[in-house]
């Protein structure tokens, strides 16, 4: 790829900002080849944080910041950084962009900040962002690779959403706290306790898991 | 005996794959085989046992609110936590490069079965996950020691656990779909429930 473009730089000014090459770094990543689904990434934080929408909407936002930036500085440097220490220098700048989110989180959004705990450090050991920054910023421009953080940003939030989602339905009758079972009529809804422990997460991404490659007939041998 | 207590809350109660989704990534991923998942069990509680005291080591003397004040009162407002992760992440890779070159000296044979793993482990979660969850429950040296072997060990048990689980699942006629991830899925949720079974014991 990067060839081609040396060859030819009028063709790359004349590439469109969204070209279709450029927006199946943001497709890809929703269904055909999912971060959390089909690459088995990022399953830590996608299951701990999801009991309740509002903390998981912050925990997606936070790792699609952290995913687009340390995408754009490591393929910056990807010229610079000596192949031996490219693993430390990533993980400096992964830890600094995630104490980044972790202070402005405690100064902005302190009850978020207390439920989400440890989970927004340990975004730095999320093998999502490592994943990402070896196998694609590494050898990519800054702006594919914003796009690639972006897609594979959103490819995980949309999973761990859908978990939330019906953990939070089923676990305690609401989504964002609002109280949609008894809206829609079922006022004796019974949470199951089920859904809001560990197993219940489990569980409910395992079906996910299975619906999605019902649809794109994925298999794994 | 309340260390003891620890240990076993740690191990079975607060196990950190069952009720904290720590490292699942090696979880999954390195437990098709018995064999390289004690390989990668043993190598992470070799870990968690060095880096939760020695991050604590770090924590009590340089990073907390006033820790530095032995080195004159001049230091002692200075408060460094805002440094947590890029100095345990840091310690971590380094012990992680030190015990593979300790046992690559010392025991070849060791290395042999444990050397691949060790480069995974510094960017597992659970190894973080152990150190983050040391500083923000104030333990004593003496407890974050045992925390350290206690949740290693639970992860031990709990990739072996799965590993013979699915070493046995090559035989089953699994629905297409959820072949692989979807049924170890389901599986780690079954043995979550088994594990949750501990809950309220305590010696």
């Amino acid at each position: 790829m990067s060839t081609e473009t040396i060859e030819a730089p009028v063709a790359k000014e004349s590439e469109a900002l969204l070209s279709k090459r450029r927006k199946k770094f943001i497709t890809d990543p929703l269904n055909d080849d999912n971060p959390v689904t089909v690459q088995v990434l990022g399953i830590c934080s996608a299951l701990a944080v999801t009991t309740q929408m509002k903390p998981t909407m912050v925990m997606a936002m936070s790792v699609i910041f952290v995913l687009i930036f340390s995408n754009l500085i490591i393929s910056l440097m990807r010229n610079a950084i000596p192949g031996r220490v490219r693993i430390i220098v990533q993980l400096a700048v992964v830890a600094t962009l995630v104490t980044l989110v972790n202070e402005v989180l405690k100064a902005y959004a302190f009850d978020i900040y207390k439920q989400l705990s440890v989970f927004i450090g340990l975004i730095i050991t999320n093998c999502i962002v490592m994943g990402r920054l070896e196998a694609f910023a590494l050898g990519n421009k800054p702006y594919d690779s914003v796009l690639d953080g972006l897609g594979s940003g959103l490819g995980y939030s949309w999973i761990i959403l859908a978990v939330a989602f019906f953990r939070e339905l089923w676990g305690s009758g609401k989504v964002f706290g609002y109280d949609l079972m008894g809206a829609i009529g079922f006022e004796n809804f019974s949470a199951n306790g089920l859904m809001v422990s560990p197993v219940g997460a489990f569980i409910v991404l395992g079906f996910i898991i299975w619906v999605q490659r019902a649809k794109t007939g994925y298999v794994e041998h | 005996m309340d260390l003891l207590n620890l240990g076993i809350k740690s191990i079975f109660i607060e196990n950190m794959v069952f009720s904290y989704f720590l490292g699942m990534c090696s979880f999954l991923a390195v437990s098709k085989k018995v064999s390289t998942a004690f390989g990668l069990g043993l190598a992470v509680v070799f870990v968690l046992g060095i880096t939760v005291p020695m991050n604590w080591l770090l924590n009590e003397y340089v990073l907390n609110e006033g820790a530095l004040s032995w080195l004159g009162s001049n230091f002692a407002e200075i408060d460094l936590s805002f440094l947590r992760f890029i100095m345990f992440i840091a310690i971590i890779a380094a012990m992680v490069q030190l015990v593979e070159m300790t046992i690559e000296k010392f025991s070849p044979s060791l290395y042999g079965s444990l050397g691949i793993f060790l480069p995974l482990i510094a960017v597992n979660c659970a190894i973080l996950g152990s150190s983050l969850f040391m500083a923000q429950r104030d333990y004593t040296i003496g407890e974050a020691t045992v925390f350290g072997f206690g949740s290693g060990t639970g992860f031990f048990l709990a990739i072996i656990a799965l590993a013979a689980i699915r070493e046995k699942l090559r035989y089953s006629n699994v629905p297409d779909g959820l072949k692989g991830l979807g049924i170890t899925m389901f599986i780690t949720g079954l043995m979550g429930i088994a594990f949750m079974s501990f809950m309220g014991i305590s010696i």
